[in-house]
Parts: C-alpha cells; sequence; structure tokens
C-alpha cells in the first residue's frame, strides 16, 4: 500500500501542463461546439492576462482571507490516529470554509474573472449543490442573477443546499434529461451558455471542462496546498510524507497535489467513489477502475465511464459530489505518468469513515472527503508513526445527514 | 468527383437550393431510419444527415436530446449506424450522406477502425459537432485519405478571422449555424444571419448552407434566399417522434412523418 520507494522519477517539466491548447499529454484540449469557442477563448485570453496581474491576486486573497476566512487550519487528528495506530493523521479544514467546502475557493476566483468580463449572469452546474451554494453566493454579493442547473436525482437528495440556493436568490433549474445527475446538469449549463454567451458567465466547479478551466480552477484551489506546505513545516517540520484528497472532478485534489507535485517525496492518493465496489461496475471511479479508457465529454479528453458503444455510463455514489463518469484531464494524466495513484473507497467504507470521523473527532465530514477519510485510515495502518498524512477535508456534512439517515432507516 | 460535391455543383448550375433533413439512426428504430431515408430522397432531399445518436448532445435542443434518447433506448450503436448505411446503399448510390454526431463513440471505436468503416459504408461527409478545427488533425487527415469530407460549423459566434481558418479545413459544405444556442431554437434576426453568410461567401467557394432553427416552409424559403440550401432538423425529428417505437410503422406512416421536407421542396419549386 505504501511503498517508500515506489515513486517514479518524471521529469520536471512533464508536470507544467497544460499547453497553450490545454492539453496535459493527450488529455484535457478544447471540445465544444463552435458556438462557444469564442467564449472559451475570451476567458483564455483574460485569464491570462488577469493572472500576471497583481490587483487581480491581491483582490483575490482579500476575499480569501476576510470572507472565507482563509488559512484553513491544518489539524492533528489524534483520535483517528489513535485508531489507525500507525502513521499521524492531518486533516486540512477546507470544511471551515464560508459556505462549507472547498469549492468556494474557486468561485471567488471566478466571481473575479465574471466581474473583469463585464458578465452580468452567472450560472453553474452542481452536483452535491455545495458548488452551487458557493456559486450563488459570490453571485449574491455582486448583484448578478444566477441560475443553477442541478439533476433531479440530486435535488431530491441535496434538498437543504437546494433550499439555500434558494434563498441566496438564485434560481435551481432542476435537470429532468439522462440520468438526472450531475452530467446532465453540466449539458444543460453548457446549451445555456451556448444561447446567453454573450452576457453570461459559466463558473465550472471543477477541474473538468473546455480550456482553459482545468487550469484556472486549479489555481485557485492550489491555495489548498501553499497553505499546507507551511502548515506542515511549522507544524512538523517536513513535508507530508503523504496526501489523500477525494475525487469527483478532481478540484479539491489537484488544489492539494499541485503545490507538492515536484517534491518526489510527498506520496499522492486520489480517492475516487468506490459505490457498491468496483467489481460490481455500480461507481464513479474512472481512474482507478482497470476497464475505463479515455473518451471526451464536456469539453476535454480524459477517462471516461463510458459502454463500449461510447454513451456515458450512469455512475453510482452515495455521495452526489462523486457521482460523475469523468475526472479532470490533468488527474489522466497523472495517473498515466504514475505520479499520483487513484484508488476506490466504496460507500460502505466511506458511511463508517463518516461515522468515525464524527465521533472521534467531532466533525461532521462531507460524504466526499469521508472517502479521503477512509483511504487514510488503511493507508495510515500500512505507515510508521513517525510518519505524516495530511487529508483533505473537502467539506462539512451537515448537507448529508438527511442522507445519512434515510440509508439508515431513520427519519428526521 | 465526389458524391458530394456532384450533388452541390449541380444544384449550382440549376441555382436549385440544397434541401439537407437531418434524422437520428435508430429513432425510433433502424428499418424505420431506412425507410424515412428512402422516402425523404424521393421527397427531393438532396443531402441527408444522419445524426450519430449519443446519451450527451450538449449542443441539441430537447427535440434532438429525445430523438438520440430513442435511438438509444433502440439499442442503436455505432456500428449499427455504418450497417444502416450499407443497407442504405443497396438501394441508393446517388444521394450524399452526411454522419453527424458527438466525438466520444468515434474515440472509443477508435479513428482507424471509424475511417474503415465508414469508408466501407459508403459515407460521404463527417460532421463532428464537439470536434473543433484544432483538435481535428488526425482525423480529418484520415477521412481525407479514403475521400470522405469533414465538415464545420460556422457560428454567430464565430470571429472572420476564424471563420477562414475553418473554410481551409473544411469540406464538402460550410454549415453556418443560424442562432446563438441549441438545435431547435428560435430565428431572430435574418438581417444578421444575411450579413454572416454573404461574409462567409467571400471566403470561400464552398456552398454554404443555414441549419438550427429552421422548422417551417416559411424559414425554409427565407434563409435558403440566402444562402445555398438549408438543413432542417428539429422540426423533422418531432414528427418522428410520432411514429410508433414498435417498428410497425406504415409507408403512409412514414410518408406523413417527411411531409415538412415535400413541402420544402415544392415551395423551393415554384
Ligand atoms: C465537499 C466536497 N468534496 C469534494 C467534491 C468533489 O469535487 P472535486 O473532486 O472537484 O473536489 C465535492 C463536490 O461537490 C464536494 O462538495
Amino acid at each position: 500500500m505504501f511503498d517508500q520507494n515506489s515513486n517514479p522519477s518524471i521529469p520536471q517539466q512533464d508536470l507544467e501542463g497544460p499547453d497553450e491548447l490545454g492539453h496535459f499529454g493527450p488529455y484535457g484540449g478544447v471540445f465544444v461546439g463552435e458556438t462557444l469557442i469564442s467564449a472559451v477563448e475570451e476567458l483564455a485570453r483574460v485569464y491570462e492576462e488577469a493572472s500576471k496581474d497583481s490587483a487581480f491576486w491581491e483582490e483575490y486573497d482579500y476575499d480569501l482571507n476576510h470572507y472565507v476566512g482563509r488559512p484553513s487550519p491544518l489539524y492533528f487528528a489524534a483520535r483517528l490516529t489513535s485508531l489507525a495506530k500507525g502513521a499521524k493523521i492531518f486533516l486540512k479544514r477546507e470544511d471551515l470554509n464560508h459556505t462549507g467546502a472547498h469549492k468556494v475557493n474557486n468561485t471567488i476566483g471566478q466571481a473575479l474573472l465574471a466581474k473583469r468580463m463585464g458578465k452580468t449572469r452567472i450560472i453553474a452546474e452542481t452536483g452535491a449543490g455545495q458548488h452551487g451554494v458557493a456559486t450563488a453566493t459570490v453571485a449574491a454579493r455582486l448583484g448578478l442573477d444566477c441560475f443553477i442547473y442541478m439533476g433531479a436525482e440530486d435535488i431530491q437528495r441535496q434538498a437543504p443546499n437546494v433550499y439555500r440556493m434558494k434563498l441566496l436568490g438564485a434560481t435551481v433549474v432542476s435537470v429532468e434529461s439522462g440520468s438526472r445527475t450531475l452530467k446532465d446538469a453540466m449539458n444543460e449549463a453548457l446549451r445555456d451558455w451556448a444561447t446567453n454567451v454573450d452576457n453570461t458567465y459559466y463558473i465550472i466547479g471543477t477541474v473538468a471542462g473546455p480550456h482553459p478551466y482545468p487550469l484556472l480552477v486549479r489555481d485557485f484551489q492550489c491555495v489548498i496546498g501553499r497553505e499546507t506546505r507551511k502548515q506542515a513545516l511549522d507544524q512538523f517540520g517536513k513535508l507530508p510524507d503523504a496526501l489523500v484528497a477525494c475525487v469527483g472532478g478532481g478540484s479539491n485534489a489537484i488544489g492539494m497535489f499541485h503545490p507538492f507535485l515536484k517534491d518526489a517525496e510527498v506520496f499522492m492518493y486520489g480517492v475516487e467513489a468506490g459505490g457498491d465496489g468496483l467489481e460490481t461496475g455500480r461507481h464513479a471511479a474512472p481512474l482507478s477502475a482497470d476497464d475505463v479508457s479515455p473518451g471526451v465529454l464536456h469539453g476535454n479528453r480524459t477517462y471516461l465511464m463510458a459502454d463500449p458503444n461510447g454513451q456515458i455510463m450512469e455512475t453510482h455514489s452515495v455521495s452526489a459530489g462523486l457521482d460523475y463518469p469523468g475526472v479532470g484531464p490533468e488527474h489522466s494524466w497523472l495517473k498515466d505518468m504514475k505520479r499520483v495513484k487513484y484508488v476506490a473507497a466504496t460507500d460502505k467504507e466511506a458511511m463508517q469513515a463518516f461515522h468515525e470521523t464524527t465521533q472521534l473527532e467531532g466533525i461532521i465530514p462531507a460524504l466526499e472527503s469521508s472517502h479521503a477519510v477512509a483511504y487514510a485510515l488503511k493507508l495510515a495502518s500500512a505507515m510508521r508513526s513517525d510518519q505524516n498524512i495530511v487529508v483533505n477535508m473537502s467539506g462539512r456534512g451537515d448537507k448529508d445527514i438527511e442522507t445519512v439517515a434515510r440509508l439508515e432507516g431513520i427519519t428526521l | 468527383m465526389s458524391r458530394l460535391s456532384e450533388v452541390t455543383k449541380r444544384a449550382a448550375i440549376n441555382g436549385q437550393k440544397l434541401l439537407i433533413p437531418y434524422l437520428v439512426a435508430g429513432d425510433p428504430n433502424l428499418s424505420a431510419t431506412e425507410k424515412l431515408m428512402h422516402q425523404l430522397v424521393k421527397d427531393g432531399a438532396d443531402i441527408i444527415e444522419l445524426g450519430i445518436p449519443f446519451s450527451d448532445p450538449s449542443s441539441d435542443g430537447p427535440v434532438i436530446q429525445l430523438g438520440a434518447e430513442r435511438a438509444i433506448a433502440s439499442g442503436t450503436s455505432l456500428t449499427d449506424v455504418c450497417e444502416l448505411m450499407k443497407k442504405f446503399r443497396a438501394k441508393n448510390s446517388a444521394t450524399p450522406v452526411v454522419l453527424m454526431g458527438y466525438l466520444n463513440p468515434i474515440e472509443l471505436m477508435g479513428y482507424e477502425e471509424f475511417t474503415k468503416e465508414v469508408s466501407k459504408a459508403d459515407v460521404d461527409g463527417v460532421l463532428v459537432v464537439d470536434m473543433p478545427p484544432a483538435e481535428s488533425f488526425d482525423l480529418r487527415q484520415r477521412l481525407r485519405d479514403v475521400d470522405i469530407d469533414t465538415i464545420f460549423l460556422v457560428a454567430p459566434t464565430t470571429g472572420i478571422e476564424r471563420a477562414k481558418l475553418i473554410t481551409e479545413v473544411c469540406s464538402g459544405y460550410l454549415y453556418y449555424v443560424s442562432l446563438k444556442g441549441v438545435t431547435g431554437g428560435a430565428l431572430i434576426d435574418a438581417n444578421a444571419i444575411r450579413t454572416r453568410v454573404s461574409e462567409l461567401r467571400t471566403l470561400t467557394e464552398l456552398p454554404v448552407v443555414i441549419g438550427f432553427g429552421i422548422k417551417d416552409v416559411d424559414s425554409v424559403l427565407k434563409m435558403s434566399d440566402m444562402s445555398d440550401g438549408v438543413i432542417i432538423g428539429s422540426a423533422l425529428v418531432s414528427e418522428i417522434g410520432k411514429l410508433s417505437v414498435t417498428g410497425d410503422e406504415t409507408s403512409e406512416d412514414v410518408e406523413a412523418a417527411t411531409k415538412l421536407i415535400r413541402d420544402a421542396r415544392d415551395a423551393l419549386q415554384v
């Protein structure tokens, strides 16, 4: 499980993607209908310019510090550590961010881009509703119209977040097409964008989509890894031995991993949704299941769960935020290069970790983040007590308590 | 000369507009599609755009989404689409057929295999909605090697520089998307379309046809007046949606479904 000598040596420039057209090796790129090309090209231009503008980053940092409440703590989870009896487990507390997850790091950044571009209308897709809430939040602050696309299925299982978005002034549009989950919400958001392309900014919630989204969402999430690096040095005087993060589209994971990619001594584990188990086919684990090939969806080439005819498959996970058939293209590349190890935690393992974290640490984790904890507990057991693991606690579980209750046969 | 350029040249010489219906292969089942294709030719279609069904058609509106869902429900794969083409070709070797779809089914089949299959099936052109020119080099070269055209879209949002670039990689015909949005949207600004199409004509010798939002005889006449022809998609797919899925459609049912194409041909003839 944890092999001290297994990190391959990778040429540094291979970790410096994407290229100008958004490619990470064979992955990424721009695969959208012609109507949207000018919009993505404009966004790439604006972001390129903004990312070189120190005033842009000052405003971003100000918002993160004073509005989101950063830096988020790096917390030593003593009792989870005793449970695993191995490496020390630290939690990077993205759950303490305003709106309850890492998603807001990205929406703050993209809101600044929307403002810079003079857009008057914001749209987004959401699965768990965390990104929808984080988007509705920044739209409220900017006083912009906001439309959130959400699969009808997800609206059911994340009711509190739906209401939260409405309170924030957003219109939540129920998506009834296809499998009625995150991927269909993204299709619908792309259709909206093509229709209202002149005045609309599309805030994509993860490191997927056409270039430049995988790049800019990563850059906005890298604050997680940069803080972790500093906090690790402060708290235990060296870099972490291992980083663990859950992977839906992959934004919290890349935000944690990216600032450490060139540190060969830091091992990284991306934990996908194993659903009922990889062997059942009922999961959402395009990277860790070994029967998945690359394909093209939602603007990029990446590992993608599709049937042999190329139709996108329905995915299965207890956690709405991980229930996505694709994954950000940079993760596909990191998988091929073996820089990050991609693994899966099942629904059952995630549920157990959810309870353990709640009862031992007094922290109710999001079901998404519970997948990371589940794997970290196993990993820690296989490591020495002088080693340190940082788990990205990507979000809090308040939104999930109804789901957990329902699964356990409890009526609230 | 390829079948596609033969047909477009003949239309140009005769001063005729191209009438191009779009339907989804396998909607509601493969045998119905074959009958519909022959009927469309009878009705006066010059070229047929045959949709490859995809589960996530993010450039399509609700009508064509439903068409794709029906086709997938009837079990239609890309391989089936090629088989359908072979059957169609056994009776019709004159009408050009352009496959239109999304990239993922083609990626999974593999570009090499896909090129072999569509070539065997005697397809004339391929239009991949989510494959812009910058990502098209490999597939385009392979298709060119077997004399199949790769068709690209130009949208209202496409700048002039980029439009020029598109005309350089596009062959067969140039597809002008009449509106910002998805298939089945509403046409609003005819003057803007006229301006864009005349501008495109200064860039290329290719026939320029207009699609998206053409839904009745009136819009057929208006749009064909300013271009070399029109594509009728959602309006036809919506009629096809009324066919029974069980495969017991009569020739009257099939004829009823394509009435708009006959009406359009009649109107263009006078
Ligand atoms: C708390 C939390 N963690 C993780 C995710 C998964 O997204 P990503 O993989 O982009 O971090 C979500 C998505 O909704 C989420 O809400």
